[in-house]
């Protein structure tokens, strides 16, 4: 079918330049008419300054209340082709592998049901294809649940779990991420694909503090990897490092310890580690001299957010150390108190750190029955009036 | 009365909520388990069971989800 180009003179500014422009790939594709009108309606967006997409409703595959986020253009006498344009979010395997084998059939499913435009990937993690109609959901769902693919969250549900790529690696990786995030989205199917949360709920698995998945800025349930003994320490790399002049060991690695825990006489470097609070930036900058310690585990931090108005909200930590092995039961234990607690008294559309912020941690923290500890504290406080409440015991006792 | 019966029972309390309120008030599924627990106890009722409930009314097809603002247990449309 021949399709007449529409002329899109604004968004054509988008290609200059040395940067990769997204309005370059989809001219690539034209001639399918869906992409055309795409073209057709963003051109007119930026002309009238304004967005012409409508997003929400009823569309969905049977079953299941996320993965589809229904998508309606406002001009759909003018641009026909994208009347519908939902999109799909599929979940990816844990660390985005793949073989090339599987990425043509994903592709060869996309293009025969819908627009064939992709994201890989979207910012939750998941396979986006963007641009279905609603008649074409059910067969697109079916043909990749028969290629081994299942749809990912959206809504108020659990998020599709993702996670940096780990052990297959990253010699950092302090725990098997890509493990835990498959063994938590099979464990949660339902809260996965059957909205039952105030708002949206997202794991995010970063196997070191480097955080490559930015879990503490992104994530409700931030797991980053850490260790609980000694930087390992090769005096020799270090050493090379100095005289080979990579490094001004000085400068570059003592001078921007964030705690000044090192410290280097002109031969040998000495970590105070117990004053480190795992930045991970002596270890990027001499990854032959140092590493992360063999006692591995990972923090669990709670409650980010990262909205587009109002300012980022990075998670805090819940648990200062936990072992991360399988099958997680006590982890697991804990986040449905999380969810428990959250769903009977967290508001419409509160995430658990909003809601976390209105009752305060003290009060949240006795509801899911987890006892404070310092980690918890982000500065000390600034308010000298503090009220000591003794526990019912202590208050026998003193009666006694 | 078995597990089943109870669930079958609830599903219908809560498609019959939904139905009522339709197009006035949307409901999560948070709201119809509160309501469930409320109208049959805690003893008799709990979160599991209402689970077990929703699904039964989503996959029967007589309710769906929908989003509008947030993730809600609604009527399928033409309803």
């Amino acid at each position: 079918m021949t399709t007449n180009k529409r002329e899109t003179p604004l968004i054509d500014q988008l290609e200059k330049g040395p940067w990769p422009s997204f309005v370059k790939e989809l001219k690539k594709s034209a001639d399918n008419p869906m992409t055309n009108d795409l073209l057709g309606v963003l051109e007119r967006s930026y002309n009238d300054r304004i967005g012409h997409w409508k997003h929400g409703g009823l569309v969905g595959v049977m079953g299941y209340g996320g993965g589809v986020i229904g998508r309606y253009c406002d001009l759909p006498e003018e641009f026909p082709n994208v009347a519908h344009f939902h999109t799909m979010r599929i979940n990816h395997p844990a660390g985005w592998f793949y073989t090339s084998d599987v990425l043509r059939k994903i592709c060869d499913i996309w293009e025969k049901h819908g627009s064939g435009i992709t994201n890989m990937h979207g910012s939750t993690g998941d396979i986006i294809f963007l641009g279905c109609v609603t008649d074409e959901l059910e067969p697109t769902f079916s043909d990749l649940t028969e290629a081994g693919f299942d749809l990912g969250g959206s809504g108020s549900d659990m998020r599709t779990p993702s996670c940096c790529c780990g052990m297959a690696r990253c010699e950092w990786a302090c725990y098997d991420t890509m493990g835990f995030t498959y063994d938590i989205t099979q464990h949660w199917q339902d809260e996965l694909h059957r909205p039952a949360f105030p708002y949206k709920y997202k794991f995010k698995a970063s196997g070191c503090p480097n955080d490559c998945v930015a879990s503490i800025a992104r994530a409700d349930m931030s797991i980053i990897g850490t260790w609980r003994d000694d930087i390992q320490q090769d005096d020799a790399a270090v050493a090379e490092y100095v005289t080979s002049g990579a490094v001004d060991i000085v400068e570059d690695v003592v001078g921007r310890c964030p705690t000044q825990c090192m410290s280097w006489d002109g031969e040998k470097l000495t970590i105070n580690n117990r004053d480190c609070v795992r930045c991970m930036h002596c270890i990027n900058v001499m990854p032959k001299a140092l590493a992360p310690g063999k006692d591995r585990g990972a923090t669990i931090l709670l409650g980010a957010k990262a909205p587009i108005i109002g300012g980022a909200l990075l998670s805090s930590v819940l648990i200062p150390f936990y072992e991360m092995e399988p099958p997680y039961e006590d982890l697991k234990e804990l986040v449905e108190e999380i969810w428990d607690f959250w769903g009977e008294h967290g508001k419409n559309r509160e995430r658990v750190g909003e809601f976390i912020q209105r009752i305060g941690l003290g009060n949240f923290l006795e509801q899911i029955g987890l006892e404070p500890t310092p980690e918890m504290v982000v500065h000390p406080r600034t308010n000298p009036y503090i009220f000591f409440e003794l526990d019912e015991d202590e208050d026998e006792e003193e009666e006694d | 009365m078995s597990d089943e019966d109870l669930i079958n029972e609830v599903a219908n309390a809560m498609y019959e909520m939904v139905k009522e309120y339709h197009g006035k008030k949307n409901f999560k599924a948070m709201d119809l388990t509160k309501a469930m627990k409320q109208k049959y106890g805690e003893d008799k009722v709990n979160k599991a069971l209402c689970k077990k409930a929703i699904r039964q009314l989503i996959d029967s097809g007589r309710c769906t989800y929908s989003y509008v603002g947030g993730s809600y247990i609604t009527l399928p449309a033409g309803s």
